[in-house]
């Protein structure tokens, strides 16, 4: 039976990313179809219904909804190459950890850069600092923060470097500076075909972002 | 001594999460009960990033996140019947889906709806209600979340079946009325009847005090 992989996806999406990123590495074909978040297809409320949100794989007519579950799926269904998720429960649960770590955290403070100002906006840079130094003890002397090899956890972060730029505007700091561990395994995450290919360009996304900030904060 | 120590907080519905798939699995533990207004310095050892409760310690290595935890003890104890997961990859996405939802809409949705007053605690309500109906449809046809027996998002939810009621008692609204989710509330009937299950949950008594308590003195923050 020949697969039907279908990707509901926004090209500036984070989220989005990492499933493109995943695909990408396990060699496996599909239809990628954007969606103009503020005119959301049937397809996508069809499929997504409680959450309306991207990204969304249909596989063979089924949908599975939110990334780093879908991600899971993939390394479960493709399980033949490339595995992101290590085979050791608690290898395992250390990635979960870090990228439920990086949902929780990266994108609700980042987000507020460009969606608050004064006091609150001032605040959310100082937490953004103490994220990344966080990661950054986290990811120590490893090439990856999955260790050796790329993996779980790597797909959830990398998607993010995309949108420093956007940051460091923003918040008026330079990741290079302050975090140059983090810039470091960006780069080395790079080199790699199925990111390269998958994240946008950071000029795009801070254009994207500025807009979703004159849109937020009426500017 | 066991191998395996779980930190909890006797009132915090996470921890319990654990207890549950640890009793329901067989596997043998020592609980530690933190106060939570006055942590361990072992907790913070422990859970660094957080400083939170459950966390699982398990040949001295430590596991936060309730859900992290959940999968570990599925993916560690593997022999040990019943599984929280299913075998199909499908499935398990639904599972994971379910159990995520619970906790990012339903359950601070229906925790504001008990800490807040007047418009908030309706509009928090409505919201909770609106959540609630995929949970509702989600059900038909199904005994529990995971088919015919507790199951990884059955656990997630779990904290309906003992807190809902307290709640409802505590703040005098109706949280998860009969008419509109009979099917959720024979869910929370049979999860309660559901092995290990209510013979490790707090008495209801001390969990009435507890939140009617921690309920006043956050209603005494609100900005008025």
């Amino acid at each position: 039976m020949a697969e039907e992989v279908v990707l509901l996806d926004f090209w500036a999406s984070m989220f989005g990313m990492r499933v493109r990123i995943a695909l990408a590495e396990k060699g496996i074909k599909y239809e990628y179809r954007e969606e103009d978040l503020r005119n959301k297809s049937d397809l996508l409320l069809q499929m997504n219904p409680v959450h309306k949100k991207i990204p969304v794989l249909i596989h063979n007519g089924k949908p599975i909804c939110e990334s780093l579950i879908i991600v899971q799926y993939i390394d479960e269904v493709w399980n033949d190459k490339s595995p992101l998720l290590p085979s050791d429960p608690y290898k395992r649960a250390q990635a979960r950890f870090w990228a439920d770590f990086i949902d929780k955290k990266v994108y609700d403070t980042g987000r507020k850069l460009w969606t608050t100002k004064g006091e609150e906006n001032e605040t959310a840079k100082k937490e953004l600092v103490e994220i990344f130094k966080t990661l950054e003890e986290e990811l120590g002397e490893k090439p990856y923060f999955g260790g050796e090899t790329f993996g779980f956890m790597d797909v959830a972060f990398v998607t993010f470097y995309s949108w420093f730029y956007a940051f460091e505007t923003f918040g008026e700091f330079s990741m290079e500076a302050e975090h140059p561990k983090i810039i470091a395994w960006a780069k080395r995450c790079m080199q790699k075909e199925s990111v390269a290919k998958t994240l946008p360009d950071r000029q795009k996304v801070y254009e994207f972002a500025l807009d979703l900030r004159k849109r937020n904060l009426g500017e | 001594m066991a191998e395996v120590k779980l930190f909890r907080a006797w009132s915090s519905p996470f921890p319990l999460r654990i207890v549950w798939a640890l009793e329901v699995k067989g596997i043998e533990y020592d609980m530690i009960y933190e106060d939570l207004s006055n942590k361990s310095s072992m907790l913070l050892q422990y859970n660094p990033v957080y400083k939170k409760v459950p966390v699982l310690l398990h040949k001295g290595k430590p596991i936060s996140e309730s859900l992290v935890i959940l999968e570990y003890i599925e993916e560690t104890w593997k022999s040990k019947t019943p599984s929280l997961l299913p075998g199909d990859p499908y499935q398990r996405a639904m599972a994971r889906f379910w159990a995520k939802f619970g906790d990012d809409k339903i359950l601070p949705l229906i925790w504001e709806a008990f800490i807040k007053q007047g418009k908030d605690q309706e509009e928090a309500l409505i919201a909770a209600h609106e959540n609630l109906k995929y949970l509702e449809v989600e059900l038909r046809g199904k005994k529990f979340l995971g088919g015919e027996t507790v199951g990884f998002a059955d656990l997630t939810f779990g904290w309906l079946a003992n807190l809902v009621s307290v709640f409802e008692e505590i703040a005098g609204v109706t949280l998860i009325d009969h008419e509109k989710f009979p099917l959720l509330l024979t869910w929370m009937k049979n999860f309660m009847d559901a092995p290990k299950i209510r013979e490790t949950w707090p008495p209801r008594d001390k969990l009435i005090n507890h939140f009617r308590a921690l309920r006043e003195t956050l209603i005494a923050k609100e900005p008025k």
